[in-house]
């Protein structure tokens, strides 16, 4: 038996935990229960972000998703959890029906992702890719601390299981939604040459709809007179 | 050090004993920060009122209070509302102090002693000092008690509402330094105090007293600290915890206190750098060897201690002189206040960043030179470092 | 223990995507109460994520040279964007019929009159 890798460790504890509470969102009964479950879901995501190199995205997820629309979400439960509207149950029939619907689902799903082959196992980053990086890091900026060498992060060419720097993503994120893609000034296969924009564009976009989100939500969630009870 | 260790161990043992000796000593900062901040606000607040606090237990200062207070928590009755939902009230202490203490693992303690570092550092500890609220609401809903619903509901929304303005106010140092990575900027702030963020142009000057008063609110202290207000609510979310759980709170809010006390001190006041470079003086620096070195780094550790120390009695000075703020004014003065200085000195800062980019006076050098530590001055000669060291080290 | 010691691919990653999607719709079908069918959203959009970014990873796959790269980050960036964004106004909707009607109960939500 070879030694443990923690990478491997980890990814095992957060997919189970993401996935066990996921389905525990699913069978249980109150609503409140069900706010927490998947508090503790999407956490274990962003765990599997910062695995899997995408630190940006996890601390995103944890600010954005999990700090700000969980909280909105347990807001609009702690407004309206009161007496029965605590646990509403669902009949037998319509259980099944989507039991069929989750099988259908599953078995289209589950063997799609494990068609491919190259997909099973990891990529453990080589000498000439390590350069790679360096040079990279170097061109991207000369003011960024290029990996500072940490207990975590990527997977290495060791193989021993502990990974070797740190993946920098913000800066090339930051400068991938301006437009300029910074992060593909090497050599790219002529299959994902096309892909190479930025996307300056999908981010002007989606500010102007967050205004418009933040104005309708704002107006829909006024306060007035409240009905009385049925 | 997980690297050296791994020269004599199994590396994934020596990987998971540096890993958890790592959370051992990062888990004394809210134990034992709680119970010296505790002795700080007795001792202070006693001062303010003119009278002296703690003085039988321990002697003339009354150090042992705090170990007797602990020991009196720790062995209190269990106790739990009869209406009480079970599980969820008794995890929502302990979802507080996991927030507290994840922020401290992303924070530097000084140059390189940190536990994870994370190139997204700063926002990695905005994000987790804004998951505490859970505990607090869930700590509101399972004590089934009206006041608790309300203060915890108080503070959530004081909590997500003050994120925003803080948020803003931490994106300018940012700015100027050009990283997330908290390593990083404290390295920029080397040198002299002159070097220090705070001192860079004045709108970052304003910025730290607008952030200090957002993480004021964020945390909870007073004058924001209407979920909490003995005269008000009794003790709102933690009304009807006792014994440890009342701990695990406790040390939740000192441990966020020194977080952001500390991420102010390595945004705005150069972290770990003191005001005049002695390690750099003495030699104490990487190119003398690794024991100087460690010594420099442990003199840094001292100087971002005593730092985190002054702002957080600091924010328990505030909290005696002031009168608490209603909660239609705390939220005044976060949306009318406190959100649009930080929008005018995040642009303002821009501004001061694109005319002037080196700084003005003292600071009047261009950015690559002005670093201490191995950022490098040009990219070619980086590039031929890196060539020549992998030629050097047989391309292994 | 023979499993700890291989490296993680994007299968791993798809799976995981896959049961959280899963859960999500199953949630969104069952759950009589609006927040519960709101939060099978939140697992919905989640799964997609998680498949985004091990597609973006350039470590878990052996050619690495075909991964998204940071595509697969922007488009979860703005996955995570638009789902608060949505969240947003599911909740206004759902806390505007409660002060209407009084309950979040979706099989009440049977007529058009408001």
């Amino acid at each position: 038996m070879g030694p443990i890798n923690w990478h491997t460790f980890f990814f095992y504890l957060y997919a189970l935990v993401a996935c066990g509470f996921a389905v525990a969102v699913v069978i249980s009964t109150s609503i409140v229960r069900m706010a927490l479950y998947l508090i503790v879901a999407l956490g274990a995501t962003a765990g599997l972000f910062f695995l899997a190199g995408a630190d940006f995205v996890g601390a995103m997820q944890l600010m954005i998703y999990v700090g700000g629309t969980l909280v909105l979400l347990i807001f609009g439960v702690m407004l309206t959890a009161q007496g029965p509207l605590v646990s509403l149950r669902t009949t037998g029939g319509d259980w099944i029906v989507a039991m069929l619907l989750a099988g259908c689902l599953a078995a289209l799903l589950i063997p799609a992702g494990l068609t491919v082959s190259s997909w099973h196992t990891g990529h453990p980053v080589t000498t000439a890719e390590k350069d790679a990086q360096d040079v990279q890091t170097v061109l991207v900026s000369t003011t960024i601390a290029h990996g500072v060498p940490t207990a975590g992060g990527l997977p290495d060419a060791d193989s021993n299981g502990i990974p070797d720097k740190q993946p920098i993503t913000a800066a090339p994120l930051g400068m991938g939604l301006l437009g300029a893609r910074v992060d593909k000034l090497g050599d790219v296969p002529e299959a994902l040459r096309p892909g190479m924009s930025g996307y300056l564009l999908p981010f002007e976009v989606i500010s102007v709809h967050l205004l418009v989100v933040l104005v309708g939500a704002a107006y829909l969630a006024r306060s007035k007179r409240r009905a009385p009870n049925r | 050090m997980a690297e050296a260790l791994a020269n004599y161990l199994w590396p994934w043992l020596a990987y998971l004993s540096v890993g958890l000796l790592q959370c051992v000593l990062l888990l004394l900062v809210p134990f034992v920060g709680a119970m010296f901040f505790v002795w700080v606000e007795r001792k202070v607040s006693a001062r303010i009122q003119d009278r002296l606090g703690p003085t039988r237990c321990g002697g003339k200062f009354g150090w042992l209070q705090l170990l007797a207070d602990g020991l009196k928590l720790i062995t209190k009755e269990d106790l739990r509302p009869g209406d009480a939902d079970a599980v969820l009230f008794r995890i929502a202490p302990y979802i507080s102090f996991c927030a507290s203490f994840a922020a401290l693992l992303a924070l530097p303690f000084s140059n390189g002693w940190v536990a994870q570092n994370l190139d997204v550092g700063v926002f990695f500890i905005l994000a987790v000092l804004g998951l505490e609220v859970f505990g607090v609401i869930l700590a509101g809903y399972a004590s089934a008690s009206k006041w608790s619903l309300f203060g915890a509901m108080r503070e959530a929304a004081q909590v997500v509402s003050y994120e925003v303005p803080l948020g803003m106010c931490v994106v300018v140092p940012v700015l100027i330094t050009g990283s997330m990575n908290l390593v990083t900027i404290g390295q920029m702030q080397a040198g002299f105090f002159t070097q220090w963020l705070v001192f860079h142009d004045p709108f970052t000057f304003i910025t730290f007293w607008v952030y200090f008063t957002c993480a004021t609110a964020s945390v909870n202290r007073a004058p924001f600290d209407l979920a909490e207000a003995e005269s008000e609510l009794v003790a709102g979310f933690h009304t009807e915890y006792s014994g440890f759980r009342w701990l695990a709170f406790f040390m939740a809010e000192y441990g966020s206190m020194f977080a952001v006390s500390g991420l102010a001190a390595i945004l705005f006041f150069g972290g770990w750098n003191g005001p005049i470079p002695i390690t750099s003086m003495l030699g104490l620096t990487p190119e003398n060897g690794p024991v100087l070195a460690w010594i420099g780094n442990l003199l840094g550790l001292f100087n971002f201690i005593f730092k985190c120390v002054l702002g957080v009695t600091f924010m328990v000075w505030v909290r005696w002189t002031l009168p608490r703020l209603r909660i239609d004014q705390v939220m005044q003065v976060c949306l009318k206040y406190c959100t649009p200085i930080a929008a005018v000195m995040f642009l303002g800062a821009t501004c001061w960043t694109y005319l002037l980019p080196g700084g003005v006076g003292l600071r009047a050098m261009p950015y690559a030179q002005r670093y201490v530590t191995s950022a490098p001055a040009d990219a070619a000669a980086e590039l031929d470092r890196i060539a020549t060291t992998r030629v050097a080290r047989g391309g292994e | 223990m023979q499993i700890l010691t291989q490296s993680v691919g994007v299968s791993h990653y798809l799976v995981v995507g896959a049961v959280l999607f899963i859960s999500g719709v199953v949630c969104m079908a069952v759950k009589r109460n609006a927040l519960g069918v709101l939060m099978g959203i939140e697992l919905v959009l989640n799964g997609a994520n998680v498949n985004f970014v091990a597609f973006g990873s350039k470590f878990l796959r052996s050619d690495s040279a075909y991964a998204l790269g940071l595509d697969g980050q922007l488009i979860s960036l703005f996955v995570i964007v638009l789902a608060a964004a949505e969240a947003a106004v599911a909740l206004a909707i759902t806390l505007n019929f409660y002060n209407n009607h009084s309950t979040v109960d979706v099989d009440r939500a049977d007529e058009l009159k408001g």
